[in-house]
């Protein structure tokens, strides 16, 4: 058991506002991660192997929702982290984008 | 190391883009039996924070005197193309759980909300949170062996459900089924009239 904002250094807020659960996440593996705190290097570690969500990345290393987020953000800024934003809403009137959508839900 | 899955469940790679659906419903309605239905990770629930400012009511967690409650939120994975991957979001659409879902509904493509027959109207706050938040949605009635069996129209006066709204009657322990009501949540998004964003 560990206060919530400890991992994090007592930041509460994370420096970019855009993360969502849904977010992707991709690691640059040519950054080093001497420097880091503990547990940015955890979720750098974790997420050297492949692509995964925030909501992915929280639910794996059993840290919550938004310290994962202000966590996360700090690796986006120093460019460890390659960060993707579920499709803005304009984008989900696309229609071709949703007929792929329908189709891979059919196909499941 | 961590207990869970430490491994990892990777996504594809080529995966780039994701969209996520929040899934709505009373206390023990299904939503997370039906995420994990339609999931190809192994069950996976995030701990959410939320202030608690009002919610008087609150008698979730025993309540220690915090500002803020943590509520355990199930999702649930499923890669739709070789480049979408589909995240999908159970929480409790209750009003006290205001602040948690607004959250999560922000750049949500749309919603399900979960009815249990024995107690239809526990469903009209999830409704309430969705019309609010503008988000496109679908009533999934979830049949338990022995629940009341109504016809569709007699469900839709209970629920007092838009004509265009789709209903969809589901068992969310089956995959196939559980599958049924987001078809209908895509097919009911692509029969909206083609709406242009903000220039």
């Amino acid at each position: 058991m560990v206060r919530p904002y400890t991992p994090t250094g007592g930041q509460a807020a994370p420096s970019r506002h855009s993360l969502d659960l849904a977010t992707l996440l991709i690691a640059d593996r040519d950054r080093p991660l001497h420097g880091l705190s503990a547990h940015a290097r955890r979720v750098m570690e974790h997420c050297l192997p492949g692509a995964l969500s925030i909501a992915d990345v929280s639910a794996d290393l059993q840290l919550p929702g938004a310290v994962t987020k202000v966590l996360v953000a700090s690796l986006v800024d120093s460019g460890h982290l390659i960060s993707r934003n579920p499709v803005p809403a304009f984008q989900q009137y696309d229609r071709e984008f949703l007929e792929r959508v329908l189709d891979g839900l059919h196909k499941l | 190391m961590d207990s869970t899955n430490s491994d990892g469940q990777y996504l594809a790679p080529g995966v780039t883009t994701s969209v996520k659906l929040v899934v709505l419903g009373p206390f023990a309605v299904g939503k997370t039996t039906f995420v994990h239905s339609v999931s190809e990770i192994r069950p996976a629930s995030t701990e959410e924070q939320m202030t608690r400012a009002g919610e008087l009511v609150d008698d979730l967690n025993g309540l220690d005197g915090k500002d803020t409650t943590t509520v355990a939120m199930d999702f649930g994975r499923i890669t739709l193309t070789d480049d979408i991957v589909l995240y999908l979001f159970g929480a409790p659409g209750q009003p006290r759980f205001a602040s948690l879902i607004e959250g999560l509904m922000e750049g949500a493509l749309g919603g399900v909300i979960l009815v249990d027959t024995k107690r239809i109207t526990e469903s009209w706050d999830a409704m309430a949170r969705m019309e609010e938040a503008g988000l496109a949605y679908v009533i999934a009635v979830n049949h338990f062996a022995g629940s009341p069996r109504y016809s569709e129209s007699e469900l839709r006066t209970a629920l007092d459900l838009h004509p265009d709204t789709p209903l969809v009657i589901c068992d969310v322990r089956r995959r196939e089924s559980a599958k049924a009501p987001l078809i209908a949540l895509v097919s009911h998004l692509l029969s909206r009239p083609r709406l242009e964003p903000a220039t």
